[in-house]
């Protein structure tokens, strides 16, 4: 036990978090965190301001994504703290630590519908991996150690510190605890040797089987062990969307991701295959089509640190329950012992390259110069490797995942899970901070950007240089596509008719802002975006009529893809 | 399938709400619900009884594990233990015998008369729900009042 020190609540929140690591926190204050705030001043964490709350908890989420410790966002009670919501449901649909701390009205005043009083624990207790309201300043240290704990074990996710202005303020002798107890939180489960036995048996026994890597493996960094045990038993690797370049993406045996807008070979192997290696994946519907055509035709065996994800979508055959980088380091392993390793001479693996090259080769791309293929590729091919790339939502999004190949694993995050439109640029930006060497670029959509595009305030002001490639089909292009493809071509609501320009756009924020309207111009673009050190905008105008192609349609299995015709 | 949940929780402010909010985010029913503090008031013991099947039942348990507020979740096996649920029937007499009947048939479930009145009787019954169920058939056709029962409590028996 540590020595104890008299503080008020707020130097003790900040010494909590200078002791779990935290250099930097994003965030907008308010009358309720104004103590917290005070304290910024007297503590080397660094504010980076934000000018909309939701997009303060983008940065920490990014942050988190990339740096696999909670990014931490700050908010004022009340509409602060309601404005953080989608953020905070945006972290735990796909995962992502975070530590989310709002200012509350004093405990005398809670319940009593105070001056920007907001329920927010009530409101975020469904998409929250915990949240915590304490009462007394006391219970600010080993809150906030708890709250990171929770936060980055077992399957991460957002954890929401509400704490009420009076708590803040109310000084009190500390004791900032080295240890602690959550008696119902059992983050590590060790993986059970013999189901990962009957796991590689399965495999073995199968003759179509395959690898689906889910957002798990992304978040377990289990790159190395996936490729090991894909080049010994010669499995081809399908992902999720969320896994997407869990595995390189121009490595021989990569299909890269199925699902609604997966690659064309990548379905066609799932929906062939007849036993699947699954891991670190909930078998979204999106990914997975309808799941009772699924399960039907498969053996699944499915890891997972979540033991309430086996099951829940899909009925597995075997399961392996625990961290799935420790499950795939005992597959490996165990392979070793037993010297298995396949050869590349079977039917299944040549069918299987068969399928991707005739793909690779036969799927009908746009025909124009600035098809999404060509500036999506043109992109990976000036991008370092190791660049951090972040997607907002929609056609723009599914293109990225069909034409720009993840060649370093774990490089490439998408709002997969809630599907949240703003979310790609301030995540970037939370990305560019948690690894500042990189070139980090947000593949965005005028729509989406529009929703956060306030954030190139603080990539300027905070002096963290991104770049936003922006696919600009004047429209909110993937319902343009639904109405298109499932309402007779009533555009409904869609259209964004070239406002604003946002060459002048990146410019009035003291951005720099390039339009590129060939594939020359692009090249030059980036080019002179990746040597800048001031946030670009690269302004691209696309054909609004150009679809997002293969489509599985909502409702529909994996094999019922619509092709360009 | 019906099965009994046994959850033990923190007792805490606001764990009742999530517990029950699971349940409706998640698509699952609630069939009946008793709640209670322990021996030991750091903790509350929920019963929970639920309909499903097997595969769904199990995924009820583990998303009730997986909460941090939760001990420990046991899905009892209804052979193994000992579960009751207390109900108050408010009765509607109207001839001269039904007083008699009822106290009758109160007396063949094990249950306790209240509150007689010229009009109307109660029946307190501690019972499972399928004998409280049985004692509701036979009382409907005096005119059953007013109903209020309480959800099940349950032990595993020792030994089982
Ligand atoms: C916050 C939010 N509102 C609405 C949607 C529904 N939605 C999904 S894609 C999309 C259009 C996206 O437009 P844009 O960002 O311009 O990308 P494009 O599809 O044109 O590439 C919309 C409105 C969403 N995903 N998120």
């Amino acid at each position: 036990m540590n020595k104890m020190e008299s503080m008020s609540g707020a130097k003790a929140l900040m010494k909590a978090m200078e002791k779990e690591g935290v250099k930097q926190v994003f965030g907008l204050p308010g009358g309720a965190n104004l103590p917290m705030y005070d304290e910024f001043s007297r503590c080397d964490i660094r504010h980076i301001l934000v000018r909309h709350e939701q997009s303060a908890a983008h940065m920490a989420d990014g942050f988190g994504r990339v740096s696999r410790k909670p990014g931490v966002c700050f908010a004022t009670s009340g509409p602060g703290a309601t404005n953080i919501l989608t953020g905070i449901a945006t972290a735990q649909a796909d995962s992502a630590p975070m530590v989310a701390v709002t200012g509350q009205v004093p405990v005398a005043m809670i319940g009593r519908d105070a001056f920007q009083e907001s329920d927010i624990i009530g409101m975020a207790n469904p998409v929250v991996k915990y949240a915590f309201q304490p009462r007394t300043a006391a219970e600010i240290p080993e809150t906030v150690k708890k709250g990171f704990f929770i936060a980055e074990t077992g399957r991460p996710g957002p954890v929401l510190i509400d704490i009420p202005k009076d708590v803040q303020t109310n000084e009190s002798e500390m004791i900032f605890p080295d240890e602690f107890k959550i008696q119902g939180y059992h983050p590590w489960a060790d993986p059970d040797i013999v189901n990962v036995e009957k796991a590689i048996d399965m495999l073995l026994h199968s003759e179509k089987p395959i690898i689906l890597a889910g957002g798990g493996t992304i978040i377990s960094s289990a790159f190395a062990e996936l490729q090991a045990i894909a080049e010994a038993l010669m499995l081809p690797v399908v992902t999720t969307f969320k896994g997407k370049g869990a595995f390189p993406e121009n490595h021989p045996l990569s299909l890269g991701p199925i699902g609604m807008h997966g690659h064309a070979e990548a379905n066609k192997m799932m929906a062939e295959a007849d036993c699947v290696l699954a891991i670190g994946t909930r078998f979204s519907d999106r990914s997975v089509g309808t799941f009772e055509a699924f399960e039907k035709r498969l053996k699944i065996i499915h890891m997972d640190v979540d033991p309430a994800e086996i099951g829940k979508n899909q009925t597995t055959q075997v399961a392996v329950v625990g961290d799935v980088r420790a499950s795939l380091r005992i597959m490996v392993k165990l392979l070793l012992q037993k010297q298995i390793k396949k050869t590349e001479e079977n039917t299944w693996i040549k069918h299987v390259k068969e399928t991707k090259d005739y793909w690779k080769e036969n799927l009908k791309l746009h025909p124009g110069e600035m098809g999404a293929a060509k500036l999506l590729r043109k992109l990976r091919e000036l991008l370092p490797k190791e660049s951090v790339v972040t997607t907002e939502v929609g056609q723009h999004q599914m293109w990225a995942s069909l034409f720009y190949d993840v060649i370093q694993p774990g490089t490439f995050f998408s709002s997969t899970g809630l599907g949240t439109m703003g979310w790609g640029f301030p995540a970037a930006i939370g990305a560019k901070v948690a690894k500042p060497d990189v070139p980090v670029v947000d593949i965005a959509g005028d729509g989406s950007f529009s929703m956060t595009e306030n954030s190139l305030a603080t990539a300027v002001l905070e002096d963290i240089p991104v770049i936003v490639f922006l696919l600009n089909n004047s429209s909110l292009g993937m319902v343009a596509q639904w109405q298109r493809t499932f309402y007779g071509r009533r555009m409904n609501g869609v259209e964004q008719n070239h406002c604003p320009d946002y060459v002048k756009l990146a410019e009035s924020y003291g951005a720099q802002g390039i339009r590129a309207q060939s594939i020359d111009e692009l090249d030059k673009a980036i080019k002179t975006a990746l040597s800048s050190d001031v946030a670009t905008v690269i302004d691209i105008p696309i054909d609004p009529e150009e679809d997002v192609l293969p489509f599985v349609a909502p409702g529909t299995s994996l094999s019922d893809m619509i092709l360009p015709s | 399938m019906w099965a009994i949940l046994s959850i033990l929780v923190e007792n805490k402010p606001g764990i009742l709400f999530k517990i029950t909010h699971l349940f409706r985010s998640r698509n699952f029913n609630i069939d009946s619900i008793s709640v209670g503090v322990t021996e030991n008031p750091d903790y509350s013991k929920m019963t929970i009884t639920t309909y499903g099947d097997e595969k769904q039942v199990e995924q009820i348990v583990k998303q009730l594990d997986k909460m941090i507020d939760t001990v420990k979740v046991e899905h009892l096996d209804e052979h193994k233990t000992v579960y009751r649920e207390l109900s108050l029937f408010k009765i509607k007499l109207s001839n001269a015998n039904d007083s008699m009947e009822i106290n009758k048939l109160a007396n063949a479930y094990g249950g306790k008369v209240h509150d007689v009145k010229k009009e109307s009787i109660m029946v307190e019954l501690t019972a499972t729900p399928d004998q409280i169920q049985a004692f509701e058939e036979l009382a409907k056709p005096f005119g059953i009042i007013d109903v209020a029962r309480t959800g099940v409590a349950a032990l595993q028996r020792s030994g089982a």
